[in-house]
């Protein structure tokens, strides 16, 4: 759809708008070069290649890019408003439904701001279990990404595959929360319950078959020559732009910086474990699609470390206040049924003060600033979505580059909607 | 940890006057930085050598309603190369005079402010970007405060179903 169509065409309405006027009418805050000259071109909201409800205003010559304006907001639900009206618990499930796709890493970054707020250590058993669910997260959200990239990129096939894959995935999940997607598994304080028995046996299956998998995709991909040719020295972003716009993630790594929070700051014990940060010197298309690809192998490392090392033991921390009683103790004992009343209907008060925590999500960084007024509901609640912050470096991948090309480097950047607007 | 203290150092060597309070919750270190300062400090800890806090992660605001000042915006800044993460605390006073931008010392900045103006409506000094940018242009006032209101729905009952009916939304015709 264009906003204000070609001179050719109905010039009447081009000639009556001024630079301001189009710049109020498109609303995105965008430099429009040349008016006159150039094509504006509204992408989106509904667009396939657009990963959601992602609206780009692209000015044009031709067919090469001049200038790119993401708008976003369409999925905006103002789950930061909503969290100060609910208890920190049941403000867990918001963070889900923002980045749909990977929701264990967002559980992970708010339940470790609140452990920090309470000063509490979950046990070691816990910590092990997060790890590998926020692996397999990243493994399936990588999933989602090379199946559409790829889709995007006119290989239908490997879309197919990845859900296929992606699928045993959720079912791991469901297994141990009864959610596919929306999980809510992290809690503060541990865990909603126990690793079912046929959890272990089934991620080792799945580790098992799934190297082979990824030598499906390859075979697919690596050596396809439409592939290469529209993602190599495509959507080029070099290190130093990429620290100045805040990129964060494989795009990040695509760019040559070796950064990644799991080894920098390390959380919920990733020091313990053996793995390599994938890291790629091009920047461009391809580069992130290979650290993104390499990254499979070194989950799958964590993985299988994990799985060998999970301890026995407690899953939460002994602490009435915060975590709620199992079901067995609330028929014998008057304070389990105290502790459990309070809880679900109060909540537990957390000490006054604000705490910023990151955790490295399959996208990013996510970040969690979190302030508490010594209430039960959290003051104020901020999240640094990767995705959101990771958009804003798209106009410097795509200017100068073909309106074509666009689809790749959305697709390369890997954003999800519901994490831009949330 | 010493480049906690490294970084008040430098900050109290170069610029005058700059740090109101500091503060230590969990292991995170807060500046509070006067508002007229921040611009400075900042550029400052960009370019400082030994400090290099070459990444702006994150910007947000606070309403500390019913306080004085009721404004408050975060910095959270982290250094690659010494892997150390710090945070700018800056009191605003009047929302519509609030700190400078930031994006000659960081780009990402006018994408982060303009979030921060969308819903807490804290003005950027030299940010000419700020316009709405989750909520539709129209919008009334900034959800985020504490004087928003949630916006629940008014239930509706026989008695009074016409005088709550017409103040409800209608789909325009």
């Amino acid at each position: 759809m264009t906003l204000a169509t070609q001179p050719t065409s109905s010039s009447d309405t081009i000639q009556e708008l001024t630079v301001e006027e189009l710049r109020a009418k498109v609303g995105t805050g965008m430099e429009i070069e040349d008016a006159e000259e150039h094509l504006l071109l509204s992408m989106g909201p509904q667009h396939p290649s657009t990963h959601g409800v992602l609206r780009l205003l692209l000015e044009l010559d031709g067919e090469t890019v001049i200038n790119v304006a993401p708008d976003i907001g369409f999925l905006h639900t103002g789950v930061e408003k909503t969290m100060e009206s609910k208890t920190y618990t049941k403000a867990l499930v918001l963070t889900d439904r923002m980045d749909y796709l990977s929701p264990m890493s967002n559980n992970l970054g708010y339940i470790m701001a609140i452990e920090k707020l309470l000063d509490v250590e979950v046990t070691p058993r816990a910590q092990v279990i997060r790890v590998i669910l926020s692996e397999l997260a990243r493994i399936s959200s990588h999933l989602v990404w090379l199946g559409t990239h790829a889709l995007d990129l006119a290989a239908m096939t490997v879309f197919l595959y990845c859900f296929r894959e992606r699928e045993y995935i959720l079912d791991l999940f469901e297994m141990v929360a009864g959610q596919r997607m929306m999980v809510s598994y992290f809690r503060p304080g541990g865990l909603w319950r126990d690793l079912p028995e046929e959890f272990v046996p089934a991620v080792r299956h799945f580790l098992d078959f799934f190297p082979g998998k990824i030598a499906d995709y390859e075979a697919l991909l690596k050596k396809n020559p439409i592939f290469l040719r529209r993602t190599k020295g495509v959507g080029v972003i070099s290190a130093e732009d990429a620290i100045a716009w805040g990129v964060t993630g494989p795009s990040l790594r695509g760019s040559g910086l070796e950064w990644d929070i799991r080894k920098t700051q390390p959380y919920a014990g990733y020091e313990q474990y053996d793995f390599d940060v994938p890291t790629r010197t091009e920047g461009d298309v391809y580069a992130r699609y290979r650290c993104r690809v390499d990254e499979f192998w070194q989950s799958m490392r964590i993985i299988e470390q994990a799985l060998d090392k999970l301890p026995d033991g407690p899953i939460n921390i002994d602490n009435p206040k915060i975590v709620p009683p199992s079901r067995s103790q609330l028929g014998q004992s008057m304070e389990a049924v105290i502790h459990h009343f309070k809880l679900w209907t109060e909540g537990f008060s957390v000490p006054e003060g604000y705490v910023y925590h990151s955790v490295e999500s399959p996208r990013g960084e996510f970040a969690c600033y979190l302030r508490s007024d010594g209430s039960p509901k959290p003051a104020r609640v901020h999240f640094r979505t990767p995705s959101f912050v990771n958009l804003a470096s798209l106009p410097n991948m795509a200017k100068g580059g073909f309106l074509a090309d666009l689809v790749a480097i959305i697709g390369s950047i890997d954003i999800v909607l519901g994490d831009i607007d949330r | 940890m010493e480049r906690d203290q490294l970084v008040v150092d430098k900050v109290n060597e170069a610029v005058r006057d700059a740090i109101e309070e500091i503060k230590d919750f969990r292991g995170e270190r807060t500046l509070y930085i006067k508002p007229n300062r921040i611009k400075k400090v900042c550029q400052l800890l960009r370019d400082e050598e030994a400090l290099q806090y070459n990444f702006l992660s994150d910007i947000s605001a606070d309403d500390l309603l019913p306080e004085f000042p009721r404004f408050a915006v975060n910095y959270h800044l982290y250094s690659i190369p010494f892997n150390h993460r710090l945070r700018l605390r800056v009191r605003i006073e009047d929302p519509d005079k609030g700190p400078a931008t930031m994006a000659g010392v960081w780009p990402i900045a006018t994408w982060l402010e303009t979030e921060v103006w969308d819903l807490m409506g804290v003005r950027f000094k030299g940010n000419k970007g700020l316009r709405r940018l989750f909520l539709p242009e129209d919008w009334q006032g900034h959800p985020l405060r504490k004087d928003y209101p949630l916006g629940y729905e008014e239930v509706q009952f026989t008695f009074n179903w016409e005088e709550i009916g017409s103040r409800k939304p209608q789909p325009k015709d």
